[in-house]
């Protein structure tokens, strides 16, 4: 007998479609209708029989794995606390306290994807919107340094390119998109408008079209590799559009110029609403990064790149982000949550993690619990658990679960952990 | 012969179904190993579809089969994984961010 769950979010991505159906047999997932790739590999992939876990790859009982990592984050003089992407607020909460009673480093995997977003908000501040006003105003999008057609796979069908919303009856068909990248994507398909950039020069193609709208005359003939009456156009479009709005991804956060780039984007976006209504949302890739930033910036003031130390948050962003403390050694021990710094960090810092005592909460194996001391294995937030997640947009969803839940939660492991260790 | 080139790191359809079945499947390996280049910087080099090459950046040093890409000539791709993360450096540049995209790269056959 198998029951189907309606109306299911999916937690993989930054999208967290609330569309999904569902099918359950014998408390395993065997279909879901309505995910992309991504969403359907992670609820038919995940097995939620509990697990007991592991010190030095050996199974143990629950209380010696605490007691085993307590004596670690007890023992450490500079613990690193990173990753809580994929995890629900509440253990990012609980992440949060554990770093202040530690006095330990705590960073997420935004400093490894829009964390120089962050520095960008911070800059400049955040014209932003929700993709409901997306699909219900949008009539200019501009995806700048993304793919979603890989990466968020169902964005332009629900959230951009193609709904009929309330103002936007005709669809795909009322709506221009321009996609600006270094190469010809997936994406890029899908544009009407294609600006191939020159790698690494967005900065200053941002920075034309700034003075673009502005009415400032350019007086040479490409910038970037685009030609500028191609700029002048695309200028003249976001003056003359109704709700315009950009879209930004790694291909700006990660390139030279990093938050500059996202700084130029945002004020070319802020400086267009003297002429019309524009907004801007970064891609947020895991499923509840954007949370991150919430609960962090909510709870120490800070969004990432964050040490307690002192007793009171410091911020740094490479000073206290994870791949910058572990290139230059600094951290002792590690507590990852969620995420897979072995398989994803630059290959200097990801080395360290072998080297210091690692603890990992997660619900599936990755690199990094194969090179851990101790792993936990929880339970899946929105396949086996309730929680909250942050859609890319900062709307706040609660994640249900449609297993029952037979492991512990990120959030109970965080609770032992910081009941065991000394202040 | 090496010849200089701009790296970037991205996400694949390949690497992503690779990632839920797991980071130790072969799935995962063969995605996440290889390097994408221009077609016409491949028959410059005389580098054919499938034959491994040496990408070499500050950061470090790899051997990977090559897949020709829609990329503009001078560019190569490298999917994000282990593969990558051995040729991005450390220098985040006081942002926190590893520099993913925008990488000098040689390129030679082995």
């Amino acid at each position: 007998m198998s029951t189907v769950i309606e109306s299911v979010i999916c937690p993989f991505c930054g999208c967290l479609c609330d569309d999904l159906a569902v099918e359950v047999q014998d408390s395993r997932v065997v279909r879901v209708r309505r995910a992309c790739a991504n969403g359907r590999g992670l609820f038919v992939a995940y097995d939620p029989t509990p697990r007991q876990p592991t010190v030095d790859g050996e199974e143990v009982e629950w209380e010696r794995a605490f007691t085993e990592a307590a004596r670690i984050l007890n023992k450490a003089d500079s613990p690193l606390i990173y990753g809580l992407s994929s995890t629900a607020s509440e253990a990012q909460r609980k992440a949060v306290e554990l770093a202040d009673r530690l006095g330990a480093m705590l960073d997420s995997t935004s400093s490894v994807c829009h964390g120089p977003t962050s520095l960008a908000m911070q800059a400049v501040g955040e014209p932003t919107c929700t993709l409901g006003e997306v699909r219900n105003r949008a009539d200019l999008l501009i995806f700048w340094g993304c793919n979603p057609a890989v990466s968020h796979a169902r964005h332009f069908a629900r959230y951009s390119v193609m709904p009929k919303g309330m103002l936007t009856s005709e669809g795909r068909k009322g709506r221009t998109v321009v996609v600006v990248d270094v190469r010809p994507t997936a994406s890029t398909r899908v544009a009407d408008i294609f600006l191939q950039v020159q790698p690494g020069a967005d900065f200053e193609v941002l920075t034309t079209l700034r003075a673009l709208v502005q009415g400032k005359e350019i007086e040479v003939d490409a910038v970037g590799g685009i030609p500028v009456a191609q700029l002048q156009e695309l200028a003249r479009r976001m003056k003359a559009c109704r709700f315009g709005v950009a879209f930004v991804g790694m291909g700006l956060t990660q390139s030279r110029g990093r938050d500059l780039n996202v700084s130029e984007i945002f004020t070319l976006v802020a400086e267009l609403n003297q002429y019309t209504r524009f907004a801007v949302i970064p891609m947020r890739g895991h499923g509840n990064v954007a949370g991150a930033d919430q609960v962090l910036t909510w709870q120490s003031g800070y969004p990432f790149a964050i040490n307690f130390a002192r007793g009171y948050p410091q911020y740094g962003p490479g000073e206290f982000s994870a791949v910058d403390v572990l290139a230059r050694g600094e951290a002792d021990a590690a507590l990852i949550i969620a995420s897979d710094p072995v398989a994803h960090f630059p290959d200097a810092a990801a080395q360290q993690l072998k080297r210091i005592p690692t603890i990992v909460l997660d619900p599936m194996p990755s690199l990094t619990t194969r090179v851990a001391r101790v792993v936990f294995p929880t339970a899946c937030y929105g396949v086996d658990a309730a929680g909250t997640a942050y859609r890319m947009d900062g709307v706040s969803l609660r994640l249900r679960p449609v297993l029952p839940t037979a492991r512990p939660t990120d959030e109970e492991v965080l609770s032992e952990l910081i009941a065991r260790v000394a202040m | 012969m090496s010849e200089h080139f701009t790296l970037i790191t991205g996400r694949t359809p390949e690497q992503g179904e690779g990632l839920h079945k797991g980071k130790d499947s072969e799935a995962y390996r063969s995605a996440t190993a290889l390097v994408e280049m221009n077609p016409e910087d491949m028959a410059r080099l005389g580098i054919e579809e499938g034959q491994v090459v040496r990408v070499q950046t500050a950061g470090g040093r790899v051997e990977v089969p090559v897949r020709a890409g829609t990329l503009p000539p001078g560019l190569l791709f490298i999917p994000m994984g282990p593969v990558a993360n051995v040729l991005v450096g450390t220098d985040t540049g006081g942002t926190g961010m590893p520099p993913f995209k925008g990488l000098a790269a040689e390129v030679e056959p082995v």
